[in-house]
C-alpha cells in the first residue's frame, strides 16, 4: 500500500508543479503590460509603477515565479486587484456555496445514476429500458445552462416552489431551509453526469451479467437480487467509480455555468467576474486550488477502486 | 435418481426453431458417473445448462422432462428449485478463471452456497470442511484467499467446494479439467471419482476427451449434433462400439492400449445446429453409410446390456467403420 500512495503522491506533486508554471505563465502570455491590462485605461502611472512595485514583475522571471510559488505553498495566493483583499478570502468567501453544491449535486448523481442504472439493466430490452436509456441519453445531450433554464422557467418561475436565484449562507439565519436555494442548480447540474453514471452503470450491469461467475453464483440457487446486487452490481461498481474523477473535472467547469445562472454567490461566478474584471491574481488563486483539489480527488477515486478490486496490488 | 426424457433445447424464432439439443434421455444413478462425451459444438453443455436451469438467454426447453427422484424440475430455475425442495442438483463449469467472482473471498463464496442450502450449518465451519473434502491443504486458511490467488486446479476445487456446498444428489460436471494440465487433470479426476464413491452421488462428467473417460466413466453416452448416438457402459462400449462415429472417436485416440491406429481425425466437421441434415446426422461422414441413412427415423439398435444405439449398420465386435 505504502509504496503505491507514495508513488501517487509523487506524480500528484509533479502534476501540480507542472501545472503551476502554466497558471504562473498565463499572466506574461497577456499581451501588452498585464498591469496596464489589469488597471485599465483609466489608470495613472503612480497606480501602475505601484502594482508593478507589489508584483514584483521588475525582477528575473524566475524569482518572481519562486516567490509565487513559495507564498502559495505558505497560504499566501496574493491579494485580489478589485477587492483589495487576500485572494484565500475571496476564495473562502465562495466556498461554502460551491462546496454545498457540489456535494448536493454528487448526492443527486450518485442516488438516481446508479439505482436507475440498475434498473434499466435488469429489465434490459423491456419499454422501462427504453425509457429510461432514452431520457438518459436526452439529459447527458443537453447544455447545463439549458437545463436551468427550464428549471427556473417551470418551478421557480411558473409553479413558484423554488427560488431561482442567489444563496444566502446556512449560518447567517435562515439554517438548512436555505438548502432549497441549491435544489434546482444542483439538479441541473446533476442531469448531464447523472445521465452518464445510469448510461455507465446499466452498460458495466449488463457486461458483467454476461461473465461466467454470474452463472456460478445462479447455480448455487441464491435469489435473483441477491445474484444482482452481490455479484453483478459489485463488479459493475468496479468501472462506476473509477469514472467518478472525470465526473468531478466535469463538475467543475459546469459549476462556473450553473453558479452563474442561478446567480450563486460561489467561487465559479467569482471566477467568471474575475475575468471580466481582470483581477488575475483571483483567477490564478481559483484554478490553482482548483488543480489541487482535482489532483486530491482523483487520488482518492484511485485508493478506493483499488479497495474495492483485490486484484490490483496496492 | 436424475432422470432426462427426451429433452429438446432450440434457439432461434420460435417459429422456426433451430434445435440444439434434439431429443436426449439419459439417467444417472447414485455412485455412478456418466460421460457425456462428443466433439466440441454437438450441444453437450446446452444439454447441462438446461438440466441445471441455467440456459443462457435465447436458448430454451422446448420439449421433454428432467425429473429428479421423481419431481418434475424442467422448468424451474435454481433459486426456485431450493424453495420447492429440490435444489439437488449443482454444476462445476470448464473454465475455473473466470468462474469464481473476482472481487469476494472464496470462503464467502463458498458460505454463500451453505446458508442457502445447509441453513442450520455454521457456514465456515462447512466451507472449511468443503475445502478439506476437496483436498485443498491449509483449509482454514485458504478460506480468506482471493481466486486470483490461486492456481486453475486450486481454483476447480473450490469450484467443486462450492457445488458440494449444495449437497447434490447428482454433480454435472462440463469440462473440468479442460483447461488443466495432465497432472492436476488427475488429481482433479480422483477428486470426483472419490465424492461421488463417498457420498452417493451421481456424476455427470461431461468431456471430448475419450481418454478422460477411460479413466474415470461407469457408464458411456455418445453425443453427436445434439443426439445421443450410443450410451452403455464404458468396458463394452469400448470394447465393442456399435455407433460407427463411437468407433470413428476411438479411433482418434493416440492411446495405443485404446485400439489406436495413429493419429486419424474423423474426415469433414459436425454439422452446426439448424445445418443439420435428415435421417442420420453423421451420415456425410460416414464410411458405412448407403442411402437409407440419408433420410426418415434412424432404427435404435438394443442390444443386451442395457446398451444403445442410433444406426442403420451398427457394427459387430471388432469390426471398423
Ligand atoms: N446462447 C446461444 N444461443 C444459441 N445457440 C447457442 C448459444 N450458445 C451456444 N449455442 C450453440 O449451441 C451449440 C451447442 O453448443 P454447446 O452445448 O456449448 O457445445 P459443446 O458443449 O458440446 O461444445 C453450438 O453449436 C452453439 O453454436
Ligand atoms: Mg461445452
Amino acid at each position: 500500500m505504502g509504496r503505491y500512495v507514495i508513488g501517487r503522491i509523487g506524480a500528484a506533486a509533479a502534476t501540480l508543479f507542472a501545472a503551476s508554471i502554466v497558471i504562473f505563465s498565463f499572466i506574461h502570455l497577456i499581451p501588452g503590460d498585464p498591469v496596464s491590462v489589469m488597471l485599465g485605461d483609466a489608470a495613472t502611472p503612480e497606480q501602475v509603477a505601484a502594482l508593478r512595485e507589489r508584483m514584483g514583475l521588475d525582477e528575473p522571471i524566475w524569482v518572481q515565479y519562486l516567490v509565487w510559488a513559495g507564498n502559495a505553498l505558505q497560504g499566501d495566493l496574493g491579494r485580489s486587484i478589485f477587492f483589495e483583499t487576500p485572494v484565500t478570502q475571496v476564495i473562502a468567501d465562495g466556498a461554502e456555496t460551491s462546496i454545498l453544491l457540489a456535494l448536493i449535486t454528487m448526492i443527486w448523481i450518485v442516488l438516481f445514476g446508479i439505482p436507475v442504472g440498475i434498473l434499466a439493466a435488469i429489465r434490459q430490452g423491456t419499454w422501462i429500458d427504453q425509457g429510461l436509456s432514452g431520457l438518459a441519453m436526452l439529459l447527458a445531450s443537453v447544455p447545463t445552462f439549458w437545463v436551468g433554464l427550464y428549471l427556473i422557467l417551470i418551478f421557480a418561475a411558473g409553479l413558484g416552489w423554488f427560488p431561482s436565484s442567489g444563496y444566502p449562507s446556512i449560518f447567517e439565519g435562515g439554517g438548512l431551509a436555505n438548502l432549497q436555494y441549491l435544489l434546482l442548480p444542483s439538479i441541473a447540474l446533476a442531469a448531464p453526469n447523472a445521465a452518464l453514471i445510469l448510461r455507465l452503470t446499466r452498460a458495466s450491469m449488463l457486461d458483467v451479467s454476461r461473465e461466467d461467475f454470474v452463472r456460478t453464483a445462479r447455480a448455487k440457487g441464491i435469489r435473483p437480487s441477491r445474484v444482482v446486487l452481490r455479484h453483478i452490481l459489485r463488479n459493475a461498481l468496479l468501472a462506476v467509480v473509477s469514472a467518478f474523477g472525470f465526473t468531478f473535472a466535469a463538475l467543475i467547469s459546469e459549476a462556473v455555468v450553473t453558479e452563474t445562472v442561478f446567480a450563486l454567490p460561489g467561487i465559479g461566478r467569482t471566477v467568471v467576474q474575475s475575468i471580466l474584471r481582470r483581477d488575475y491574481p483571483v483567477i490564478q488563486g481559483v484554478i490553482l486550488v482548483t488543480v489541487c483539489l482535482y489532483l486530491v480527488i482523483n487520488l482518492l477515486v484511485d485508493l478506493s477502486y483499488r479497495l474495492l478490486d483485490p486484484r490490483v496490488e496496492l | 435418481m436424475l432422470s432426462v426424457t427426451d429433452l429438446t433445447v432450440s434457439a432461434g424464432p420460435r417459429t422456426s426453431p433451430i434445435g440444439i439439443v434434439r431429443g436426449v434421455s439419459l439417467g444417472v444413478d447414485q455412485g455412478e458417473i456418466l460421460c457425456l462425451v462428443g466433439e466440441s459444438g454437438c450441444g453437450k453443455s446446452m444439454t447441462s445448462l438446461a438440466l441445471m436451469g441455467l440456459l443462457p438467454p435465447g436458448a430454451r426447453v422446448s420439449g421433454g422432462s428432467v425429473e429428479l427422484d421423481g419431481h418434475d424440475i424442467t422448468h424451474l430455475a435454481p433459486h426456485r428449485r431450493v424453495r420447492a425442495g429440490r435444489g439437488k442438483l449443482a454444476m462445476v463449469f470448464q473454465e475455473p478463471m473466470t468462474s469464481l467472482n473476482p472481487v469476494t473471498r472464496i470462503g464467502w463464496q463458498i458460505e454463500e452456497a451453505v446458508r442457502v442450502h445447509d441453513p442450520d450449518a455454521n457456514p465456515t465451519d462447512r466451507a472449511r470442511e468443503l475445502l478439506e473434502m476437496v483436498r485443498i491443504p491449509d483449509a482454514a486458511n485458504q478460506l480468506s484467499a482471493y481466486p486470483h490467488e490461486l492456481s486453475g486446479g486450486m481454483r476447480q476445487r473450490v469450484m467443486i467446494a462450492i457445488a458440494l456446498a449444495c449437497r447434490p444428489r447428482v454433480l454435472i460436471a462440463d469440462e473440468p479439467t479442460t483447461a488443466l494440465d495432465v497432472t492436476i487433470q488427475r488429481q482433479v479426476l480422483g477428486i470426483i471419482r472419490e465424492l461421488c464413491d463417498d457420498l452417493d452421488m451421481g456424476v455427470i462428467f461431461i468431456t471430448h476427451d475419450l481418454g478422460v473417460v477411460a479413466q474415470i466413466a461407469d457408464r458411456v453416452a455418445v453425443m453427436y449434433a445434439g443426439r445421443l448416438v450410443e450410451t452403455g457402459a464404458v468396458a463394452p462400449l469400448f470394447r465393442a462400439p456399435l455407433h460407427p462415429y463411437t468407433e470413428r472417436l476411438m479411433a482418434c485416440l493416440p492411446d495405443p492400449a485404446a485400439r489406436s491406429k495413429g493419429f486419424a481425425t474423423i474426415p469433414g466437421s459436425a454439422p452446426r445446429p439448424g445445418e443439420i441434415p435428415d435421417g442420420c446426422a453423421f451420415a456425410p461422414r460416414c464410411p458405412r453409410a448407403q442411402d437409407v441413412c440419408r433420410g426418415g427415423e434412424v432404427p435404435v439398435v438394443r442390444p443386451e446390456g442395457g446398451r444403445r444405439a442410433l444406426c442403420h449398420f451398427p457394427l459387430a465386435e471388432g469390426e471398423t467403420a
